[in-house]
């Protein structure tokens, strides 16, 4: 059975989802590079489907767990562009008030966990949101986005076994771009697939390209609706790559320029909008207006977070405590 | 501090040219000494999170350098396991946020091998791991030694500049106990990042080999009016609120890095203090429970006599380190507070 392809509303808006993200990214390093955006920076530019086809799989009410690299996650999961940007500002109106920043992005209102920058460490917690959403009875799913440097923590197993044996409503969406940090992934497990693993705990496991959203999208709602069914968690390998260093002063010296022109070649960006206008589901007009009103957007979360407030350290000792 | 003519037999080194140093000699010294973690001997890679470790496989190879998938526990683990057999692993947690992945390997087993076994086995490795804010945030900004510093079978040494950064190491490698090395991320580099103060992080350090022996403080500057203990970051401040308070005031600080917290060395605390009458302890760890809370009570206990005023600490608030910068700086203890608590305990 060929699974039926989206409504063009529906491409044309992951689109529109994947574009906000891969410009967002952009406008952040820049920001980040003339000195207006502090700390560092760990950014998704390349892995853009990966985020945007989960996300779409799930509702408004589901939860998302994210990492030290949730800049995708977050926008497509729903948090406000001016939210996001505000809190890599570190201002009083971002999405955690200033006190998270890049690598904590998230926010309740949407479903979205502050992301967990301890690699690994929202796969044991999402297990918490599964046992909750399972206990409670409330439809829900959580879905827990990770490396797949992260699955040789002990955390990755744990939640995964667990997971498992409680057939608990929860997707783990590992996405393997090939590196941990500088370390090549074949040095670091002799098992090629991260989806292998998942047979050892009886979970279902499938690889999926994580340069097509649309491939992605459709992998993640079986998952989704499997797990909402009561029939337990389901593990995805989206094989994808960072087209940008690992953080924000990598040279990149472990890998080849040839490797990475490679995969540019397959930018799920530029990929997806040659699908929809082979197909005629779009035309450049429609890109243009939909690339003028992510700018737009853009624009405006630069001028919001510029002309925030900053945080009041006088409220800072209330912050630890409920 | 910068100064003008470099001794002979002497350069001026960073914090992490020193390590560097000190891993490469006691590699070539001794065969038993490897290095395992993250991301520190990948071709083309990083060095570790912090560089110190560029350049070393030219030299040892990927045998004795140990590239290991992100898993602190194997970390951990295998260097308790095969300092137990005798080698002499220095570990590397990219930040020491991340000990906690490994609090078991590194309390349970490495701490208490040597009691376990009647004194029959004994575990000789060394952790090394980057402390303090640095706006990156509450998993990656954290000063976890006071929870180190609490556990008997551990020794905890925080390094502050590049002479005690190299003697030190070489100490800690050579020590038959398990050794938690903290090193300031602020604090490696050469320009002196702007949120250290812009200071010269330079100092120099012998061409020929040295130790620098565990347990042992440093007076970095003489005072008659006030002792200063503090670490890290903190040390310089300290330092640059005691060059401030004698021109403005006339208040004479004596500023100590104790540079091993566990053990104390408590004989050169008590030296000044005895002479000063006055403690201010300073750290980036955050105040309640931290090691600050330690040097207090047993001041209290050991020379409550000689005190002419409370005792005063001035530490990172009790909240996670936060992510704005404005926030970040009120948390961890900035030169104003410092200066403050010296003026109090002065009055
Ligand atoms: C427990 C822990 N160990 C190490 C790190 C440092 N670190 C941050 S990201 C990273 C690589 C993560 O690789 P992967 O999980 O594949 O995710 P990716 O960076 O590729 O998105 C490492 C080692 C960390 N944040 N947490």
């Amino acid at each position: 059975m060929r699974p039926e392809r989206p409504q063009p509303t529906v491409l044309l808006e992951l689109y529109r989802t994947m574009l906000l993200i891969r410009r967002f990214e952009e406008r952040v390093y820049f920001l980040f590079l003339e000195g207006e955006i502090p700390g560092t920076l760990h950014q998704c530019q390349g892995q853009e489907a990966v985020a945007t086809g989960v996300c779409d799989a799930l509702e408004a009410g589901d939860w998302i767990t994210s990492t030290h690299r949730p800049h995708g996650h977050a926008l497509a999961k729903g948090v406000s562009p001016r939210a996001a940007m505000a809190e890599l500002y570190g201002k009083e109106t971002g999405c955690c008030r200033g006190r998270g920043g890049s690598m904590h992005l998230g926010d309740p209102d949407v479903g979205m966990l502050p992301a967990i920058a301890i690699v690994g460490g929202g796969n044991t917690v999402v297990t918490g949101l599964g046992l909750a959403f399972k206990l409670g009875r409330t439809g829900q799913v959580a879905a827990c986005f990770f490396g797949e440097g992260a699955t040789n923590e002990g955390a990755f197993h744990e939640g995964l076994n667990f997971a498992a044996v409680q057939q608990l409503p929860v997707v783990f969406v590992c996405e393997n771009n090939l590196y941990g940090a500088s370390t090549p992934w074949e040095r670091v497990s002799l098992v090629p697939s991260v989806a292998a693993r998942a047979g050892a705990y009886g979970v279902t496991a499938q690889v999926v390209d994580g340069m097509d959203v649309v491939a992605v999208r459709r992998a993640a709602s079986t998952a989704v609706a499997a797990a909402r069914a009561g029939q337990g968690p389901t593990l995805l390998e989206c094989a994808t790559y960072r087209f940008v260093g690992h953080s924000r002063s990598d040279a990149r010296g472990y890998r080849s320029r040839v490797e990475e022109d490679e995969w540019r070649l397959r930018d799920p960006i530029v990929g997806l909008r040659h699908q929809l206008l082979e197909e005629g589901a779009a035309d450049e007009a429609a890109f243009d207006a939909v690339g003028g009103e992510v700018d737009a957007v853009l624009d405006d979360a630069v001028e919001f977070a510029r002309s925030s407030p900053d945080p009041d350290p006088a409220e800072l000792l209330a912050d630890a405590y409920a | 501090m910068p100064t003008p003519e470099t001794p002979r037999g002497t350069r001026r080194l960073t914090i992490a040219e020193a390590l560097r140093e000190a891993v490469a000699e006691e590699m070539r010294r001794d065969e038993s000494v490897f290095l395992i973690g993250e991301d520190i001997g990948i071709e083309g890679g990083f060095g570790g999170a912090f560089g110190v470790y560029l350049g070393l496989t030219d030299e040892f190879g990927h045998e004795r350098i140990v590239d290991t998938p992100i898993s602190e526990k194997a970390i951990a683990g295998a260097a308790v396991g095969a300092a137990l057999m005798g080698f002499r692993p220095i570990a590397d947690m990219q930040y020491s946020d991340f000990l906690f992945e490994c609090m078991d390997e590194l309390v349970n087993q490495a701490a208490k091998m040597r009691l376990m076994s009647g004194g029959r086995l004994s575990v000789p490795l060394v952790m090394r791991a980057p402390v303090g804010a640095s706006v990156r945030g509450a998993q990656h900004g954290q000063s976890p030694e006071s929870y180190f510093a609490h556990v008997p079978g551990l020794k905890v040494v925080c390094v502050s500049d590049a002479y005690h950064a190299k003697g030190l190491l070489k100490s800690a490698v050579r020590d038959d106990n398990p050794v938690l090395f903290f090193e300031h991320k602020l604090l490696y580099g050469t320009k002196g990042r702007e949120q250290a103060g812009g200071l010269d992080l330079t100092a120099e350090v012998p061409e020929e080999e040295y130790l620098f022996p565990i347990g042992q403080a440093v007076v970095k500057r003489a005072g008659g009016d006030v002792t200063l203990v503090a670490t890290h970051v903190s040390l310089y401040r300290c330092l640059a609120v005691a060059d401030e308070l004698s021109a403005a005031a006339g208040i004479e600080c004596e500023v100590i890095d104790p540079l091993t917290l566990l053990p104390l060395d408590t004989e050169t605390l008590w030296a000044s203090v005895r002479k000063t009458g006055r403690l201010v302890i300073v750290h980036e760890d955050t105040l309640t429970g931290g090691w600050g809370a330690e040097v207090a009570a047993r001041a209290a206990d050991e020379c409550l006599y000689a005190l002419e005023a409370p005792i005063k600490r001035v530490a990172a608030l009790d909240v996670p380190i936060p992510y704005a910068p404005v926030l970040e700086q009120a948390v961890v203890p900035s030169v104003e507070r410092i200066e403050t608590a010296v003026r109090e305990v002065c009055a």
